[in-house]
């Protein structure tokens, strides 16, 4: 198999259509921090995430990248700034408009929820339990069939593959377009074939919107392989680069054992040689 | 009310010719709507334990009642009642003890305040029956109640529905999308808090756990979608109550127990009709 796909076409062609943009738009965390009871989680976590660009936090376990996800979309309070700068305009700094993909969700496999309830449960307010109108069953479809879920419609969320469910989620969380995408651990319990789709389609998303998406990941080969940028993140952030620069950072290969595992220091990049953790094969299930 | 009287007079059976059946019927068909609703997303949001805690603790409500001398307890009780589901809810955010714990540890405070409160004046027997609860025994006024109740949950099922809906499924999903989580999981167990207070003393502490859980846990078995869900919940709900209730009058038996065992009846039917 060959690796990463869709990556070196996809920074052409975006550096091409920066370079026409005097100031592309951009997501800006000014001296975030988060405190949990006495413990501070966060401090001065500084970041620009521009529009277009795919970053990827790195970092170990307890290192608060969970929890920098839960500030970015609100559930937890944090100190510091987070604003969207729009390319256009003077309008006033303001929130950015996420879209969220949780990790796996932990779902009753009995739950009779459909994609199509999910979808109308979070868009609108017409109570589900009434049924659906055929302009909501039309929109859903229309918005599924970019992650090539347009047959997932009427299944239930529990009979999805691993890899299914997140392409739901993701069709989900980009509609309405974000401003900023929160992918969460996106590959926990997924396969190769559900992670290369899942990368494959976003790729191909991120063009098409000028989508500024942030990974949080443990997995440093799947976020070195797909991300244009690393953020390795440990209550601050660490080191912040090109997945090339970053993979050479002694504190990086320390943490990660790069070292010791032999791992030459150069992008791993490979999707190839990560561990298959799926719980069901994608395609197997229904 | 009369005109309900005398509807269910026309009927062709002994059981409807008695003003007590009537009333029974016209509040069972009140409170297994009602029930079937909260408890699709009581199970949902594994909150079955919460019910029954706080259907536990209504009786230290009527001990408070009784010290304030009021003349009906439901005010206190409900008051308390509400009292518990935010005081549980306050808990959870500041509290890295699991719901369980919490629910439990406050289930256990709230009885013991009670039983000591009761006893102290002696009246314990007296109030016990609370619990049990007697559906024959339910006049107009009360089931005037229950008929807001209902309606009560109705529109708050058609205004706040998808919200409750998606933040039981995943809390994170839905603050991302805007959603006041923590003011949804609150609304929702005063909601079931002030609904397990007002009907506990005809429908009792048995029939309301069951109510809650079984025609929502058979409707889930059949059911695929989201709208199924609801509707054939309530549509069992009502069924098993109809039937427990005209079941108990012929065979002399306590009415809320032939409720529930009617109840149980078809969930186990459900479970070979399984999607």
């Amino acid at each position: 198999m060959t690796e990463e796909p869709t990556r070196t076409p996809d920074k052409v062609q975006h550096a091409a259509r920066h370079s026409t943009d005097a100031r592309p738009c951009c997501t800006r965390l000014v001296g975030l921090g988060v405190q949990l009871g006495t413990t501070t989680v966060l401090e001065n976590v500084n970041l620009h995430i521009h529009c277009g660009e795919f970053t990827a936090i790195i970092g170990p376990n307890g290192a608060g990248k969970t929890t920098l996800l839960r500030a970015l979309i609100g559930e937890v309070r944090h100190t510091g700034q987070l604003v969207f700068v729009p390319s256009t305009g003077t309008s006033e700094p303001r929130r950015p408009r996420v879209g969220y993909v949780p990790q796996r969700m932990e779902i009753d496999k009995t739950t009779p929820l459909t994609v199509l309830d999910l979808f109308a449960g979070v868009q609108t307010r017409r109570p589900v339990w009434l049924g659906h109108t055929r302009r909501m069953r039309d929109a859903a479809g229309m918005t599924l069939e970019r992650v090539r879920g347009a047959d997932l419609l009427d299944k239930r969320i529990g009979q999805l593959s691993c890899g299914q469910l997140q392409r739901v989620l993701l069709a989900l969380a980009l509609s309405p377009v974000p401003e900023l995408l929160l992918l969460d651990e996106p590959l926990a319990g997924m396969d190769h074939r559900g992670t290369l789709l899942f990368y494959q389609i976003v790729s191909e998303l991120r063009l098409e919107m000028d989508l500024s998406i942030l990974l949080v990941s443990h997995d440093l080969a799947a976020a070195a392989g797909v991300a244009d940028r690393l953020v390795f993140l440990n209550r601050t952030i660490l080191a912040d680069g090109l997945p090339t620069q970053v993979l050479q950072s002694p504190l990086v290969r320390d943490t990660f054992g790069l070292d010791l595992a032999g791992i030459p220091p150069m992008p791993t990049a490979s999707l190839s040689s990560m561990p298959a953790r799926c719980c069901v094969p994608e395609g197997k299930t229904q | 009310m009369n005109l309900w009287h005398c509807l269910i007079d026309v009927l062709p059976f002994q059981w409807a010719h008695y003003a007590f059946m009537q009333n029974a019927l016209l509040a069972i068909l009140l409170v297994t709507p009602l029930f079937a609703l909260l408890g699709c997303l009581v199970i949902n949001n594994q909150m079955a334990f919460f019910s029954d805690a706080i259907g536990h603790a209504s009786l230290t409500g009527i001990a408070i009642g009784v010290l304030l001398s009021l003349a009906d307890p439901t005010w206190s009780m409900l008051g308390f009642a509400l009292f518990l589901a935010v005081a549980i809810s306050v808990l959870r955010r500041y509290s890295a003890a699991s719901t369980d714990t919490l629910i439990g540890l406050v289930m256990a405070f709230a009885m013991a305040l009670g039983v000591v409160l009761l006893s102290r004046g002696g009246g314990f027997a007296k109030y016990s029956r609370f619990l049990i609860g007697d559906i024959l025994t339910i006049t107009p006024r009360e089931i005037v109640r229950l008929a807001v109740a209902l309606v009560v949950v109705v529109v708050i099922w058609c205004w706040a529905f998808n919200r409750f809906l998606i933040t039981f499924l995943n809390r994170s999903l839905a603050r991302s999308r805007g959603v006041h989580v923590w003011a949804v999981e609150t609304g929702f167990a005063a909601i079931v808090a002030a609904v397990v207070a007002i009907s506990i003393p005809w429908v009792g502490l048995l029939v309301i756990n069951s109510l809650l859980i079984i025609p929502a846990a058979t409707a889930r078995n059949v059911a695929r979608t989201t709208a199924q869900y609801v509707i054939l919940a309530v549509v069992f709900s009502c069924a098993t109550g109809v039937l427990g209730l005209v079941g108990s009058f012929y065979w002399g038996t306590a009415t809320g127990g032939t409720i529930v065992l009617a109840a149980m009846a078809l969930y186990v039917v459900s479970l070979f009709f399984r999607r």
